[in-house]
């Protein structure tokens, strides 16, 4: 490890310390620290401003009651996140449901052959400058929000908060098994969703 | 194979979690169908976006917490 990573570890353990000594300062220096990259994670589950913040606040709430539970096996980023996604998961389940999409009517059409109907057709390349990226991630975290949510939820979880198929099951109350057919599922389908904006155009 | 297996199959063949037999059926289905080529090429892209959303450097500055936020949760940790 690197010398900046020991001062990180050092720095991480006298924050947990001043936080299980109850000290305010430390209160706010956790919020400062972690505040900006939970709202950035609790705005990918919540698209609503007012619900992303509810859910960072409560997330807080939650982590200074628990301090005394970390153990710093995992990093306290890592311990916040899962708190945060916990949290807005929550929040969710308060939040009334819009009409949804039905999973099958994203998923691709076969004909009674085992062809696909509808051929898939190549996507242009990726972006690479700083606007276009901006355009396809917009529409990216657009059409995730489409996904019926038990399926946004798990490619949310597995894809782009990268936690294994385990950490989602648990999370979810799901088998691993569901994780996996539920992540699969939702692929397909966003991958439909997309096609349309990132087909190649051809000639 | 025909293409709804093959579809059925994409994520344990690029996860790698298949038994040799099928992988190789899967291999060969995709030498026969550019459909199904660019298929497994499209769902790829599918995964590669969403994960580079989340390590995205040029999204928003992660460390910028709102100054209203913090102070609301200072404020219902005091009231709590």
């Amino acid at each position: 490890m690197s010398d900046s990573g020991f001062e990180a570890d050092r720095d991480e353990a006298s924050l947990v310390a001043r936080l299980r000594a109850g000290e305010d300062a430390a209160f706010e220096e956790l919020v400062r620290r972690y505040g900006g990259r939970l709202l950035a994670v609790a705005r990918r589950f919540l698209p609503a401003e007012e619900d992303a913040r509810d859910a960072v606040q409560d997330a807080f709430l939650s982590a200074f009651r628990a301090i005394g539970r970390f153990e710093g096996q995992s990093r306290l980023s890592t311990w916040l996140h899962r708190i945060v996604v916990n949290a807005a998961l929550m929040k969710l389940r308060t939040r009334s449901r819009k009409p949804e999409a039905l999973i099958e009517d994203l998923l691709p059409g076969f004909l009674e052959d085992g062809h696909m109907a509808h051929p898939a057709v190549a996507w242009r390349k990726p972006a690479d400058d700083a606007v276009e990226w901006a355009q396809l991630r917009t529409l990216v975290l657009d059409n995730i929000h489409r996904l019926p949510e038990a399926y946004r939820n798990v490619l949310i979880l597995r894809d782009i908060e990268e936690l294994d198929t385990e950490e989602v099951a648990e999370i979810l109350g799901a088998s691993p098994n569901a994780v996996k057919t539920r992540l699969h599922r939702a692929r397909l389908a966003l991958r439909g969703l997309l096609e349309p904006h990132l087909r190649r155009e051809t000639a | 194979m025909n293409c709804r297996e093959f579809v059925d199959f994409l994520m344990d063949y690029l996860d790698d979690t298949l038994p040799g037999r099928q992988r190789a059926a899967l291999a060969e289905h995709m030498d026969e169908c550019p459909d199904c080529e660019v298929y497994l090429e499209t769902y790829r892209e599918t995964v590669r976006l969403g994960r580079r959303i989340c390590r995205d450097p040029e999204g928003p500055v992660p460390e910028d917490v709102p100054e209203g936020l913090v102070e609301a949760i200072l404020a219902a940790r005091r009231a709590s």
